[in-house]
């Protein structure tokens, strides 16, 4: 099942107009072999845009797609051998599991006996061995994900796509199959571009994270490197930071961890809010700024408490400001 | 109240079954009496049925319905994808025009067919099966389009990105997917076009006869009554058998309609695609049509407005003004309009709280072919108890028994989908269970009550299978004049004939395309 992974993606200045109306513009992407991209922005942003064009569902009103080389902007999807999968899995409902995962390997012409080993190996991939009779109306959420995976994965796909694998499902499920999809990534070394709104979700899949703002990428990075410097004050704040002062032209932003509340006199808690491991607490100075801080333990100030708050240095940044007027134009 | 809504609930399964017990199941069992008693003893008409001129009618009947489902399906199967698939300007437009057809009444398209058609083919099978085709393809594109709305574009799309070509994706996906819909579009054009009966006597001449026709030929024309009761004993046992195989086959297939999606734009070549298909049906769909304009209106080697002048004039072939027959036309329709709506407005209140069994009742005229319906009030109410013989009244009663189904169609899914919470709401917000009705209910209906009366005026406005049966001599209808006009020999009759359809087509449309705008607004 591994004898086409590793092929890179190139995107050279793709952009979209539907109906008049930009949808993306001039997204350049370079996704090495074996890399995984978490495409993330919020609805909307364009990014399910960029991956039909990936994909040749939908034909980039300019730039190209390149796949391990070859340019394949003007070939249809069935001749690119990329795997997409859907958001709410669109299984074919007239075709039980087996047939879902064995329809690429059907299409391709292989044998019976060839495509139920195909069929058998992608579901032992995705944990649901012994599933090929299934009815696909009753799996449930999760496992109808799997499914959908497994069809893309029996087709040998050269580049995985994934449209918000995880954008149907709830809480605990969710990072579970977050934890299983990162393994299964990571044995077979595909080359993966995954949308996603979810910050949590970008940072746990993604090996690089390119952000979408209204069409356009705002920043391309690390997990880390995203965190530690943000491309400006938009992106701060969608990464989940609310320590960002916007004054004149640039952005001051303290980063959550690098807050620390001691005990003192020059300030109040807001609240404190438990978030599995850490707790979030807000405090306002008595100049009046508000201040969010993450702190670890199982005690911590209750709201009201009169404490005080150091700021690491290393915690502080200052990024720019930016502009909706950048790109209404 | 509870008490309250079983009484209401109970006078309103009460009265269409009272109505279908006396109007509908008498006559059939007029029919069964007719066939199968004779001198008060049992007896099956072994005679009729082994009689090689049924084998050979009963034949033809199963072999050119087939042929024609097939080619209707080919014919409609485009406009379902253009139609299902894309949204574009113009598309409810399309889409009423592609039901004017259906609504036209059958002696209106014979007519039409015949103008279109070259001198010697115009009285020949291929006439019948384009006519036939020409009906039904409204069918086609209804059910199948409305079902390939509902399909996931995702599920294609999938099919793409794991290699399979257009082709293939029709063949794996896109077919299977649709299959229901396809069945269900098929086994009602099969039924329509198994109980066919204008086109078949306009435009069958005397070789080609169908079960439904050959009633008529017995019944009306040799008076051999028992034959006519046998031949629709055997038309009525393949109906059922055609409507009890489609409802399995249905089952199976497992039929469920979910909610259309956005349509999306056609993009590139589907553009294409789509302008193509919808250019070229239109167009053939027309050509009946303006095949039947210019016939009605070509006088000599010219154009003129003789044939029309001639509606108001004196004709052997008829014992009153060809225009009387317009207006009697408009009353008996509307007449037949109030009674099916009197009628079907409870047995679709019924239909909609859940009274399966009703639902299957109220269609069964429909099933059951409208000269079968003719012939068996000629059986019925012959005599005492109710003897109704000559009455003008049956006219309308016929056809209200024709139209009632539709009325039943349109209003009892709208009556299911009235969300109960809205009344809850209104009742919680203080209104009155009459204010409710008032206020939430009847706003709600106004439009499928629109909708309902005009399909029922339009299909009595054309009704002939029965009327033509029950009609007196001086009180014809226009499907009954054209008839009549088209059995004369002679270029005025023709004429004459044309002309009449030529109204009576506007008329239809007029009625059709209305309601088929007041079904668009509800939409959008």
């Amino acid at each position: 099942m591994t004898d086409r992974h590793n092929v890179g993606l190139e995107l050279d200045g793709i952009g979209v107009t539907v109906d008049g109306r930009r949808i993306v513009s001039d997204v350049s992407l370079a996704i090495e072999p074996g890399e995984r991209l978490a495409l993330l922005g919020p609805s909307g942003s364009g990014k399910t845009t960029v991956l039909r064009a990936i994909a040749g569902l939908l034909r980039p009103t300019t730039g190209r797609v390149r796949l391990g080389g070859r340019d394949v902007t003007d070939a249809p999807p069935y001749r690119r051998g990329v795997g997409l999968v859907f958001q709410d899995a669109a299984l074919f409902p007239h075709r039980d599991v087996a047939g879902n995962v064995g329809f690429g390997p059907q299409i391709e012409g292989l044998a019976d006996a060839a495509r139920s080993e195909r069929v058998r190996r992608a579901l032992a991939l995705v944990g649901l061995s012994g599933a090929e009779q299934r009815d696909p109306l009753t799996l449930s959420g999760g496992e109808a994900q799997r499914v959908a995976l497994a069809r893309a994965l029996a087709s040998r796909p050269a580049v995985l796509l994934l449209d918000e694998p995880l954008g149907a499902l709830d809480g605990p499920l969710r990072l579970r199959l977050q934890h299983d999809l990162r393994a299964l990534f990571e044995q077979l070394a595909l080359t993966v571009v995954h949308v996603t709104h979810d910050v949590g979700e970008a940072f746990a899949l993604g090996d690089r994270i390119a952000i979408l703002r209204e069409g356009r990428l705002a920043q391309v990075a690390t997990p880390d490197e995203l965190w530690a410097r943000p491309a400006d004050d938009w992106v701060a704040r969608f990464l989940g930071m609310r320590n960002v002062v916007v004054t004149g032209g640039r952005a001051a932003v303290v980063r959550p961890e690098a807050v620390s509340v001691v005990s003192g006199d020059d300030a109040v808690v807001v609240s404190a809010q438990r978030d599995g491991p850490v707790v979030r607490l807000v405090v306002r100075r008595d100049d009046g700024q508000e201040l969010e801080a993450v702190t670890t333990g199982l005690t911590h100030p209750e709201p009201g408490a009169r404490v005080a708050v150091e700021i690491n240095p290393g915690g502080k940044l200052e990024v720019p400001v930016w502009r909706e007027e950048h790109v209404s134009d | 109240m509870d008490r309250d809504r079983r009484a209401l609930t109970a006078a309103a399964v009460a009265l269409p079954l009272a109505f279908l017990l006396v109007f509908f199941a008498w006559p059939l069992a007029a029919i069964l009496e007719r066939s199968l008693v004779a001198d008060g003893m049992l007896e099956l008409p072994l005679d009729v049925l082994g009689d090689e001129t049924t084998r050979e009618v009963a034949w033809f009947t199963l072999w050119q319905a087939v042929v024609s489902t097939v080619l209707c399906l080919a014919a409609g199967l485009p406009l379902a994808w253009a139609l299902g698939r894309f949204r574009f300007r113009g598309r409810s437009l399309v889409e009423a025009l592609v039901l004017v057809p259906f609504v036209l009444p059958t002696v209106v398209v014979a007519a039409a067919f015949l103008a279109l058609l070259p001198d010697g083919v115009e009285r020949s099978l291929w006439a019948i099966l384009l006519a036939h085709v020409f009906f039904n393809v409204a069918v086609v594109v209804r059910v199948v389009g409305t079902f390939w709305a509902g399909l996931d574009p995702r599920l294609e799309e999938a099919a793409a990105t794991l290699g399979a070509t257009p082709r293939e994706r029709w063949r794996h996906v896109t077919l299977p997917l649709l299959a229901p819909s396809l069945a269900s579009a098929a086994s009602i054009v099969f039924l329509f076009c198994f109980t066919s009966f204008g086109v078949i006597v306009v435009l069958g001449g005397i070789r080609y006869a169908t079960l439904e026709s050959e009633i008529y030929n017995q019944a009306a024309r040799l008076f051999d009554l028992r034959t006519a009761a046998a031949l629709a004993l055997v038309q009525l046992a393949a109906v059922a058998l055609t409507v009890l195989v489609s409802g399995r086959l249905e089952r199976r297939l497992s039929t469920r309609l979910r909610p259309p999606r956005p349509r999306a734009r056609a993009t590139g070549r589907e553009r294409v695609g789509v302008v193509a298909v919808v250019a070229v049906s239109l167009g053939l769909l027309a050509l009946p049509l303006a095949a039947l304009g210019r016939r009605a209106l070509s006088v000599g080697d010219g154009y003129g407005l003789d044939h029309f002048r001639s509606l108001a004039e004196e004709t052997p072939a008829l014992l009153v003004v060809p225009w009387h027959a317009v207006a009697n036309s408009l009353l008996f329709a509307s007449l037949a309009t109030v009674i099916a709506l009197a009628v079907g407005i409870p047995a679709a209140i019924a239909v909609a709280r859940g009274r399966g069994g009703l639902d299957a009742l109220v269609m069964l005229p429909l099933g059951a072919s409208a000269a079968m319906l003719g012939f068996g009030f000629l059986l019925a109410f012959d005599a005492p108890p109710l003897e109704l013989r000559g009455s003008t009244l049956l006219v309308p009663l016929a056809q209200s028994l024709v139209a009632m189904p539709f009325v039943v169609r349109t209003l009892a899914p709208a009556l299911r989908a009235a969300d109960p919470r809205l009344r809850e709401a209104a009742a919680v917000l203080g209104a009155s269970p009459g204010r409710v009705r008032l206020l939430v209910d009847l706003p709600l209906l106004a439009r499928p009550l629109a909708v309902a009366t005009a399909l029922a005026f339009a299909v009595a406005l054309g009704e002939f299978g029965a009327t033509v049966f029950v009609s007196r001599a001086d009180w014809p209808t226009v499907p009954v004049a054209i008839f009549r006009f088209l059995g004369r020999p002679g270029e005025a009759n023709v004429g004459t004939a044309m002309a009449l359809s030529a109204v009576l087509a506007v008329l239809v449309a007029l009625v059709a395309v209305s309601s088929e705008r007041a079904l668009a607004g509800r939409r959008s």
